[in-house]
């Protein structure tokens, strides 16, 4: 279930700001639902994303339970040099995904 | 001669038809239009790699192709039975439960592969008592609160209900997200959301009931675009 | 499966475990907001501006709401948005997302999908490099969709 989408451009000019969309599949049990017995079901979510751009930290972002289920995250990033993006979810219950995509920087 | 006498004086005329896409805000609109990120992606990922992983591809090829406008045709008469897409889905593959992810995510990608198409139930002396039975169900009073779907959806569309606007209930998107549950769910689900509001009897996905009754508003929501895998709140 | 005479007993015999909210529950959530984001203030003054929070104010369903932040700023190593912050004042708990920044950014820019609980206020705030703090504030109003699956409306 470590499923992910990452949308970045293949290809971006020297400098350019570029938009980088992410999502994860995880449904981000709060851990303040209820059953249908009143016991409450134990919090498992995503708490965090990373991305790393050649090696180099770029972003990073904390997410917690008011965050909706299949977190989206979109931010940017300058196109500095050609290279990997790589990104890396992890959460509770030992939750990890990862995902790198190629871009190149003309 | 036969469709103008199943029209009722209560029913949407045509040129008033809108889909509940335009009763949602800017915000949810921009989700389904979202084919990216958008909620409904992971299930039409799913979608397409079972219809690998089932075989459907064995005798169906590529989708796109040979699902193109299948959507827009259900439910429909196959094999001597009234069947709606999700049970046409199944007939290889009946172990995949209602309402099951599996099941959703496949009729969600094979609903997409018509997605912008008129929809186009048709109408002859097979369908004829079924779309009668389900425009019957449309306008009986049901449930403790004896209320008839026609009553809002017909009459009140536009109106709000406890902070809700009343849409006219044509199911020109399923499977759809529906925001309240978080998840892709068909229009049996949706239907039983109803039901429970009205306090009326909880018909089972796959019953005669609520597949006759997907037939009438396919039938009432005719010309109208399919948008299957919508979003909806 | 249950039966009904179970299901009365079980309600007529539990104590905490079925979910009585507190009658103060505004206040304590109130708190936590305000508590929540002194810790990332600290004392310092949070001054409005800069920062836009762009969040609908009439929320079709509070499951999934797209929230998005943007912070005027030259996001240059001398002068940059190192963090936004983003609160809600009447979840169960008050944190949403917060997202590192830097001059590899671009922009400041961060958009996800959030849950907010309840009509209230939610507060995007940034966090400068040169140690200020600004911030936005959006009153929403949270509707219940119709006709949920357990019949509450």
């Amino acid at each position: 279930m470590s499923r992910v989408v990452v949308n970045v451009p293949a290809e971006a000019k020297r400098g350019e700001v570029i938009e980088i969309r992410t999502l994860a599949a995880h449904p981000m049990e709060t851990g303040f639902r209820r059953t249908q017995l009143g016991e409450l079901i134990p919090r498992d979510i995503i708490r965090s994303l990373v991305c790393t751009y050649n090696g180099v930290e770029v972003f990073r972002a904390e997410l917690h339970p008011a965050i909706a289920a299949n977190p989206l995250i979109t931010f940017t990033t300058i196109a500095t040099e050609s290279g990997t993006l790589e990104f890396r979810w992890s959460g509770d219950n030992g939750y990890s995904a990862s995902h790198r995509t190629a871009i190149k920087v003309v | 001669m036969l469709l103008a006498a199943l029209a009722s004086a209560g029913e949407v005329p045509l040129a008033e038809r809108r889909s509940g896409y335009e009763f949602m805000s800017r915000e949810t609109r921009a989700m389904q239009d979202d084919e990216v990120t958008g909620p409904t992606v992971f299930a039409l990922l799913d979608g397409e790699a079972l219809w690998g992983k089932l075989g459907c591809a064995g005798c169906h090829g590529d989708a796109a192709a040979s699902m193109r406008g299948v959507a827009t045709r259900y439910p429909a008469f196959v094999q001597g039975k009234l069947v709606n897409l999700e049970q046409q889905v199944r007939h290889r593959a009946t172990a995949l439960a209602y309402e099951s992810r599996e099941l959703l995510a496949l009729t969600a990608y094979v609903a997409r592969q018509s997605r912008g198409m008129p929809i186009d139930v048709q109408v002859d002396e097979k369908t004829r008592p079924f779309l009668e039975a389900g425009k019957a169900f449309f306008h009986r009073r049901q449930g403790q609160l004896n209320l008839a779907c026609t009553q809002c959806h017909d009459d009140n569309w536009g109106k709000k209900l406890a902070g809700s606007t009343i849409p006219q209930a044509h199911p020109t998107g399923y499977p759809i997200y529906r925001l309240e549950w978080q998840a892709v769910g068909s229009l049996a689900r949706r239907f039983r959301n109803c039901l429970t509001g009205m306090r009326a009897e909880l018909y089972t996905p796959g019953s005669q009931e609520l597949v006759e009754l997907e037939l009438y508003l396919m039938w009432r929501a005719r010309g109208m675009k399919l948008e299957a895998p919508a979003v909806r709140p | 499966m249950i039966t009904r005479r179970g299901f009365l007993l079980l309600g007529l015999t539990s104590t905490s475990a079925l979910a009585q909210l507190p009658p103060n529950i505004e206040a304590v959530r109130k708190a936590a907001f305000e508590e929540a984001i002194r810790k990332v203030v600290g004392n310092a003054e949070v001054r409005q501006g800069r920062v836009k929070l762009d969040v609908p104010p009439l929320i079709d369903n509070g499951n999934t709401v797209p929230l998005s932040v943007e912070v005027e700023s030259p996001m240059t190593a001398a002068d940059h948005a190192k963090a936004i912050h983003v609160f809600t004042e009447r979840n169960p708990q008050p944190y949403v997302l917060t997202a590192h920044l830097g001059p590899r950014s671009g922009r400041a820019r961060v958009s996800t999908r959030a849950r907010i609980a309840d009509t209230g206020t939610v507060t995007a705030i940034a966090q400068m490099s040169d140690g200020s703090f600004w911030a936005h504030s959006v009153r929403v109003v949270v509707t219940l969709s119709a006709c949920l699956e357990e019949g509450l409306i």
